[in-house]
């Protein structure tokens, strides 16, 4: 059966990293960024290994979807690496309570993050901390600056503008209004739902409401935006629903869309990719003069694995990651992640700098599902996922989903119940 | 005088098979039965009987989602059975006739795509099937059918089918080479006792042919079987660990490998993995057995 073979495979890949070991201190970093793996080994690691010699680091990621699986085997398997490219929230949190990951409480340079952005990879009473905060991600709407000037279109502020570029690109003809797709689901929810809802629960309000049991998922905050995603439908290119995510990306780059919904982490491969100008707008709100909320999600965090034989030089990696040095390269190094320490870096890319303006004039939350949340059966996340997809194909009513999510969180979660 | 000595010599020839598949087969599969009788609280690996199977058949939000994958798996079979080996038999029945020139190269072009990995499969038809860069929707359009394109795998009602369709093309070749060894082994002069008789063409192969490759049928119906209910590499490949679109392919390897190792923010349950593995292994041993002692028993053989 399929076990086997797994079984065998871990023990093939522990006997690999038995090997790897030299006299020099060797961390190995785990990560689900495997786009960025050209700029780990050509930016940040050697800027680490210069300012520490006899310390070497090696980054090995795995794709996105599978992280979180691959990394629990190894870990329970003790293959895994020294330090561990944390998720935020729970997947984290039970990282650390099954002891793989290392307490780092006690590390000088955590005085550098405020505490909202320690709060992804904190235990619930704030006592340890776990992971040292790399970066958060900005959603809002990426758009083709061309197309917008060619079709004499106003960056849109409120949703009536929004809709109104959107049926103006449409009966013109020579673009895709929007290039999204529903086939990998995640897109939906996360650039879809949680992109626009904020304006909707008004952020954290609505979001530590929602925790506290005192909103519900069938409230009007919370069922409204899968109204508006009903209508986006119509403006996704022909065959949206079997689109993937690196469809529609490269529709996006090569010119043929109009507007994406997007993730600040975005950023940087559409820069190398797209050869015309673009622009981003910040998810547009309900009434003019609304106050608006965006979604400025703790993304990475890296921790040590407990079971690391190079403690040592992991706490001195982790103690320059947290550094003000790190932030900066990082930040420019990949811009659309943005840096969480408390001193302020200067960032050079346009775009990046537009998103992170955002966090000056609107209020900023996270994700609205990640936190406590997804701790149970059924999975917000997963669930909300599906929703969003449906309430785009127009297969459920807003009404019908937002009782669906609410049963399957009430069936686990008390202060719901 | 003449002891019963112990024949050392069987223990030692049998060891290595018995030794390596009790470590990488047996051991592997009793240890995940047991696992699944565990539950984890509060850290703690604590003996919980039977408790995750009630939850797995019981509890609506499990039941929903395992007779759901367990309906799509059938269907997958059903149109294994329905469409791979009919197809399989009928190449097998063409190739074998003695006047086919250039039997050979249609053999092995059919037999290729079997050898091929399921993600290279799932990828190259994902973009053959694409509505945006791939070739289906302009070929039906060359012909004058662009109406009858759907992105199929993005559809609820189309993605299983379509899905358990390219697993069709990936194994076709395995029912017609089993076939097609079984019908050269019929020797000439039944067939030509048969012409003698005035049985020639169709009739000589529904009449004596299809009779005589029936046990082989059968084989090839429980590999089939077998093989689609253990099936989760093309699914995976294809659609990723949840199966869309709305778990509409979600099959049991799908639902076991989502709930063992955990997916996105849901974290990985060992226990109730391992409860669906179990599962999913009695269902496989009913089949069989079902097959064994049903049908193989019964089934009528013919000395050649």
């Amino acid at each position: 059966m399929n076990r086997s073979t797994l079984k065998l495979a871990l023990l093939s890949t522990t006997l690999v990293a038995g090997m790897a070991h030299a006299q020099d201190a060797t961390l190995i970093i785990e990560s689900w960024r495997n786009d960025d793996l050209t700029l780990w080994q050509d930016k940040i690691i050697p800027a680490f290994e210069a300012e520490h010699p006899g310390i070497k680091v090696k980054f090995t990621p795995s794709a996105p979807a599978e992280y979180n699986a691959v990394l629990n085997s190894k870990l329970d398997a003790g293959s895994a690496g020294d330090l561990i490219t944390c998720r935020p929230f729970d997947a984290s949190l039970a990282l650390y309570q099954a002891g793989h990951l290392s307490d780092l409480s006690d590390l000088d340079a955590m005085s550098n993050f405020s505490d909202v952005a320690k709060s992804a990879w904190q235990t619930d009473d704030g006592s340890a901390t776990f992971c040292v905060p790399m970066a958060s991600v900005i959603h809002g709407f990426i758009y083709n600056k061309d197309a917008f000037e060619e079709l004499g279109i106003e960056v849109p502020t409120t949703e009536a503008q929004f809709f109104a570029a959107l049926d103006k690109i449409k009966e013109d003809g020579s673009y895709i209004p929007m290039a999204m797709g529903t086939n990998d689901q995640w897109e939906a929810a996360t650039m879809g739902y949680n992109n626009i809802g904020p304006n909707y629960w008004k952020g954290e309000e609505g979001r530590l409401a929602l925790i506290k049991g005192e909103q519900k998922l069938t409230d009007e905050a919370w069922v409204a935006p899968y109204a508006t995603l009903a209508r986006w439908g119509a403006y996704l290119g022909d065959g949206y629903e079997a689109q993937t995510y690196p469809d529609s990306q490269n529709i996006f780059t090569l010119g043929r869309a109009a507007i994406y919904p997007a993730g600040s982490w975005e950023i940087s491969g559409f820069n190398t990719q797209a050869t015309f100008e673009m622009g981003a707008f910040k998810p547009p709100v309900q009434n003019a003069g609304d106050t608006c909320y965006i979604s400025d999600h703790t993304d990475i965090g890296i921790g040590m694995n407990a079971a690391s034989s190079n403690p040592e030089a992991a706490r001195t990696f982790l103690a320059w990651v947290a550094s003000p040095a790190f932030a900066e390269i990082f930040g420019n190094a990949l811009p659309g992640f943005f840096p969480l320490s408390k001193t302020p870096v200067a960032l050079e890319d346009p775009l990046a700098k537009e998103f992170v303006s955002w966090r000056d004039q609107c209020e900023s939350t996270i994700r609205s599902t990640y936190q406590i949340l997804s701790r149970g059966t059924p999975n917000l996340e997963n669930d909300t996922w599906g929703a969003s997809v449906a309430a785009i194909k127009g297969t459920a009513t807003p009404e019908e989903l937002g009782q669906k999510l609410q049963a399957g969180l009430a069936s686990w979660y008390e202060p719901q119940q | 005088m003449n002891k019963a000595r112990i024949r050392w010599h069987i223990l030692v020839f049998l060891a290595p098979a018995v030794l390596v598949y009790t470590a990488v087969m047996i051991f592997p599969l009793f240890n995940t039965l047991r696992l699944a009788l565990y539950t984890r609280i509060e850290q703690e690996r604590v003996f919980a009987g039977l408790d995750n199977f009630r939850t797995l058949f019981f509890d609506p939000i499990w039941a929903e989602q395992f007779w759901n994958a367990l309906g799509n798996n059938f269907w997958f079979f059903l149109v294994h059975m329905l469409v791979q080996n009919p197809i399989g038999i009928a190449l097998a029945a063409l190739l074998s006739h003695p006047r086919l020139r250039f039997a050979a190269l249609y053999r092995s072009a059919i037999f290729i795509p079997t050898i091929l990995s399921f993600v290279i499969v799932g990828f190259a038809w994902k973009l053959i099937l694409s509505p945006i860069w791939g070739i289906a929707p302009s070929m039906l359009d060359a012909v004058g059918l662009k109406s009858l394109f759907a992105p199929w795998l993005g559809k609820e009602e189309y993605a299983l089918t379509t899905l358990a369709l390219i697993s069709v093309w990936q194994f076709v070749g395995i029912p017609m080479m089993l076939i097609y060894a079984a019908l050269l082994t019929i020797p000439e002069e039944i067939l030509e006792a048969g012409e003698v008789d005035g049985i020639t063409g169709m009739p000589a192969f529904w009449k004596i042919k299809l009779p005589l490759i029936l046990p082989s049928i059968g084989i090839i119906s429980i590999l089939t079987f077998v093989g689609n209910f253990n099936a989760f590499d093309l699914i995976y490949a294809a659609q990723g660990a949840l199966a869309g679109p709305d778990f509409s392919t979600d099959i049991l390897g799908t639902f076991m490998y989502r709930t063992f190792f955990g997916f996105q923010l849901q974290l990985g349950d060992p226990h109730m993995g391992s409860a669906i593995a179990g599962a999913m292994f009695a269902i496989i041993l009913l089949g069989v057995c079902i097959y064994l002692f049903g049908i193989q028993t019964r089934m009528r053989r013919y000395q050649l």
